[in-house]
């Protein structure tokens, strides 16, 4: 055994990649509770103040504190950055400087000469220059091949959010990998896998051998990132402050190289804590110190930013990078995968105060120990920075040893990726299915001209029917322009570091997504239950619509309702699994607008449910706002009749509660193990 | 098979009683609580007619989520609604669904036996009686609620008696309840009951106040202000001293 490895339990995983195997053979189970943890170091605590100083500052400078306009970003591209070198026992920034934010010009050259525009800064002419004449983009390459349509569509917002010019994200390398192999063994490996390929030069097999003369000169520059920072990465960590660091630079790699729309970093905190453990059982280091290395890794992941335009930040209602770490679940052998470092990854909360990144979301599933439950709860009601996902289902198709990238997209880490889709206004193609492919805002010819509803009440059979056509057209160019999307992505700007920390031969998730499901539902219960007028312009076009009487609305565990939400989810995923998808992508579909839904409404006329024209759609699969009178589980049961199997890469459900709802405040409550003099009376 | 008027459900209840419930609010109450917050369920008008079955399937499809929780019957009063109530308690049980009910205690008549008989029927089906005494000073009690309290705290002695689990529940109200006499009079009398398992005392907040404007009825407590958390655990505090005081002197 390597002398790195010494302590460690063997297995597969020392002859093979096979982080997960290393995992399950070494992790230790935790079941007690939150006592252990230590608090912040004084060090912590300054490094803290000094980022909270640049926080203030990029508020106070409307939004970034610098911008590189002169250095393309890459890998290597720029020197170390510190907060305070002394202080730091993990480093490394994305640019020579905190919170300066790099250039990223492969996902299109425009949107990153906007960005900086709209920030007040200057895109040097001679990087625009270059990438306008000489190196084509990624989003130059998607508008060479888009057909008319597809530019109607996106203009029209019937399709939104596609990642055209923008990097597509959603990958997640397994950073672990750097940390337990070293990049010297990776690089080894991918050696091995090109020169494994086929003899005979397909466009298949000619793609491979390139992409993977990328990866392996994308490692090449991750050893000499190592160097930058003055660490030999190319051998194993063999401690956990270096496992941590290995895990990081390895991620810090990737946010160099690519500004994806989200940039999750796996599930990683009980693989660290293997090496916690054994150091703790060496006395290597103490408690406080291993918390200050992940506190100090928390910031870092904190501190990710990308240049973007306030129009991208409008659609996300904010800036979010989704560094999402996934904790927690359950091993398919039955034992839960808590570990101390679970814990100690969500008390940087407590140490750090609350924040939006990373996305601390916890894998949870009824067979969580109680300590750890009461753990997350406890967060939850004290910093609302935790989001939760269901482990019992996903772990049925993806295992133990999955992450979820984004907010619910679940996939294998390094054996699964996705090409992520945006989604397909819903809402918007029924008004569609009643105008015969006109658009309600525009009036421009957008979907097929099908024969609109001429009726004076919209009829249920018939409006279903026309919708059936519609979604069916939908499906066909939306898919086929994210095949585009795709194709160019990986021409122009190829994930080449993430996917050096992927598998050979990957499985790929084509990651279509909806919005609007609740709109549609109760548009069609509407017109069943009740009567939906419909409304016309001069032109004839239907505009709105009044509806006499009442009728069942999604979100109170209401079949005669949910079951048309059910049957829209399911038809659509059967539409989109008709077309044919690039690279053999496994179609999926979420039902997922955490923040999109406000743009999404904006872009949308009236609707036959009642909502008006330019209201919000509610977030994800959510009732639409104010229409659950039957509180929150009758809400959440409505949601979780939606079937992950058509509904794969995620269904989310955002639930704000004040925590006096919650339950009993332990000081108001007094039980009959805390009344003071209190004896069973006899 | 009776029907019972239904005010409302709440499937996510996680303030009347353990765990997450299943809450059923039944219409129709006597009291007259000048602190009410659900003035609309007083009259039995409105309400949904409903059959124990339609609540049970509404609760079965949502069965999951109450694994540690159960069903509360509240409202309003639903000892109005003696039978029905029994018989949703009933066909509970039959289904191990865990029983709470949360009651004024103010139906309750001592002497009457065939009532008796009803009440004995409906504790038999209860896991757990969450009682609220709105004030111990039968006065204080009748300026209060319109109704007095006698009866309420026979009946508190008559759950006891049949070995019914029983939480307390009180609401503190600055100028009305707020008092250390009164308070220290609630915990000797409580503290006297064998099967208290726990003490709630709820701070008083005035978010019925839209509720009433909206039945043009004028909201009796204007000029009280709401209370805050900490005047509640300091009642609470006073509360268990007259519990433990009581309790020195049954040893």
């Amino acid at each position: 055994m390597k002398e790195a490895w010494t302590g460690f339990n063997g297995g597969a995983w020392e002859k093979e990649i096979n982080v997960r195997d290393f995992i399950q053979k070494n992790y230790t189970p935790y079941d007690g509770d939150a006592s252990f943890l230590a608090g912040p170091t004084q060090n912590t605590k300054d490094l803290w103040e000094q980022l909270l100083g640049l926080q203030k500052l990029e508020r106070e400078r409307g939004g970034v504190v610098d911008m590189d306009t002169k250095v393309v970003t890459g890998i290597t591209a720029h020197g170390p950055g510190y907060l305070n070198k002394d202080k730091e026992t993990i480093v490394g920034f994305q640019t020579d400087a905190p919170f300066k934010r790099a250039l990223h010009v492969n996902g299109g050259i425009r949107m990153a000469v906007q960005a900086c525009s709209d920030n007040g800064y200057e895109v040097d002419p001679e990087v625009v220059d270059f990438y306008t004449n000489y190196r084509k983009t990624h989003n130059a390459g998607v508008f060479d091949a888009y057909t008319p349509e597809m530019r109607a569509c996106r203009s029209s917002h019937v399709i939104t959010g596609l990642p055209d010019a923008y990097g597509r994200g959603r990958i997640i390398g397994d950073y672990r990998r750097v940390a337990l192999y070293g990049v010297d063994r990776l690089i080894e490996d991918k050696e091995a896998q090109k020169a494994a390929t086929p003899d005979i030069m397909t466009a298949e097999v000619i793609r491979d051998r390139e992409e993977y003369s990328e990866q392996i000169k994308a490692l090449k520059q991750l050893k000499e990132l190592g160097n930058i920072y003055g660490f030999d990465i190319s051998r194993p960590a063999e401690n956990v402050q270096e496992a941590i660091q290995w895990l990081y630079l390895a991620y810090l790699a990737v946010v160099k190289d690519q500004n994806g729309a989200a940039m999750s970093l796996g599930r990683t905190s009980t693989f660290i804590d293997c090496y916690a453990e054994r150091d703790l059982a060496n006395g290597t280091f103490t408690e406080e110190q291993i918390q200050e290395f992940v506190d100090h890794f928390i910031m870092k992941l904190r501190c990710v930013k990308f240049s973007r335009t306030p129009e991208y930040n409008d659609i996300f209602s904010g800036d979010p990078v989704w560094v999402t770490e996934s904790i927690g679940g359950v091993g398919i052998d039955g034992r839960h995968m808590v570990s101390k470092m679970s814990f100690r990854y969500l008390h940087t909360l407590e140490n750090l105060g609350a924040a939006p990144e990373p996305n601390l979301t916890v894998l949870w599933s009824t067979r969580l120990p109680e300590n750890f439950k009461r753990y997350c709860a406890k967060l939850s009601i004290e910093y609302s920075s935790m989001q939760y996902e269901n482990d019992d289902l996903m772990r049925v198709t993806h295992g133990d040893d999955y992450g979820i990238a984004c907010c619910v997209s679940s996939m294998r880490i390094g054996k699964e990726m996705q090409f992520f889709g945006a989604r397909a206004n819903l809402a918007k193609c029924l008004l569609y299915a009643i105008n015969g492919g006109v658009d309600e805002k525009t009036k421009k010819q957008v979907g097929p001209k099908y024969r609109p509803f001429t009726g004076e009440y919209l009829d249920y059979d018939e409006i279903m029917a026309k919708y059936e056509d519609m979604m069916k057209w939908l499906a066909g160019v939306y898919v086929n322009a994210l095949n585009i999307i795709h194709y160019m992505h990986d021409k122009y700007c190829y994930e080449s570091i993430q996917m050096a920390l992927h598998d050979a031969h990957v499985k790929r998730w084509f990651a279509t997504g909806i919005a609007g499901l609740s709109i549609v539902a109760d548009s069609f219960s509407a017109m069943k239950y009740a009567k939906v007028k419909v409304i016309r312009d001069e032109d004839g076009l239907a505009v709105d619509y009044e509806i006499e009487g009442d009728f069942p609305k999604y979100g109170n565990d209401d079949d005669r309702v949910d079951s048309i939400a059910v049957e829209i989810v399911n038809k659509f995923m059967g539409y989109i699994r008709k077309n044919h998808t690039y690279r053999d992508g496994i179609p999926t579909q979420s039902i997922l607008t955490i923040t999109s839904n406000v743009t999404y409404g904006r872009a949308t006329g009236n609707t036959p449910d009642g909502r008006k024209a330019g209201q919000p759609f509610a977030p994800g699969a959510n009732p639409l706002h104010g229409r659950d009178t039957h509180g929150a589980v009758a809400s959440l049961s409505s949601v979780s009749k939606i079937p992950f199997m058509n509904a794969q890469d995620g269904i989310s459900n955002t639930f704000t509660i004040i925590p006096d709802a919650l339950g009993k405040d332990d000081k108001v409550i007094a039980g009959d193990i805390d009344i003071p003099g209190f004896k069973p009376a006899e | 098979m009776k029907t019972g008027i239904i005010h409302s459900i709440e499937s996510c209840g996680t303030v009347d009683g353990p765990g997450l419930r299943f809450v059923v609010f039944f219409k129709g109450c006597p009291m007259r609580c000048a602190y009410c917050h659900n003035p609309d369920t007083w009259s039995m008008e409105g309400g949904e007619e409903m059959t124990v079955e339609e609540l049970m399937e509404q609760y079965e499809k949502k069965r999951p989520f109450y694994k540690d929780g159960g069903i509360t019957a509240t409202g309003g009063e639903p000892m109005v609604q003696i039978d029905f109530l029994t018989e949703l308690f009933e066909e509970s049980h039959r289904r191990g669904i865990h029983t709470c009910l949360d009651t004024s205690g103010t139906m309750f008549k001592p002497d009457d036996e065939e009532y008796l008989k009803k009440v004995d029927r409906l504790l038999e089906a209860t896991d757990l009686v969450m009682l609220d005494i709105k004030h111990i000073d039968p006065d204080e009690h009748q300026k209060l609620c319109q109704r007095p309290n006698d009866n309420i705290l026979k009946f508190a002695q008559y759950v006891d008696s049949k070995g019914v689990d029983i939480w307390i529940r009180h609401v503190c109200v600055p100028g009305i309840t707020i008092n250390k006499d009164y308070l220290f009079r609630l915990g000797q009398f409580i503290g006297t009951l064998r099967n208290l398992k726990a003490i709630d005392a709820l701070p008083y907040h005035d978010m019925g106040v839209v509720k009433y404007e909206q039945l043009g009825i004028e909201y009796p407590l204007k000029d009280v202000k709401p209370a805050t958390k900490d005047m509640a655990v300091s009642c609470r505090n006073i509360i268990l001293q007259g519990v433990a005081d009581v309790r020195s002197k049954m040893s």
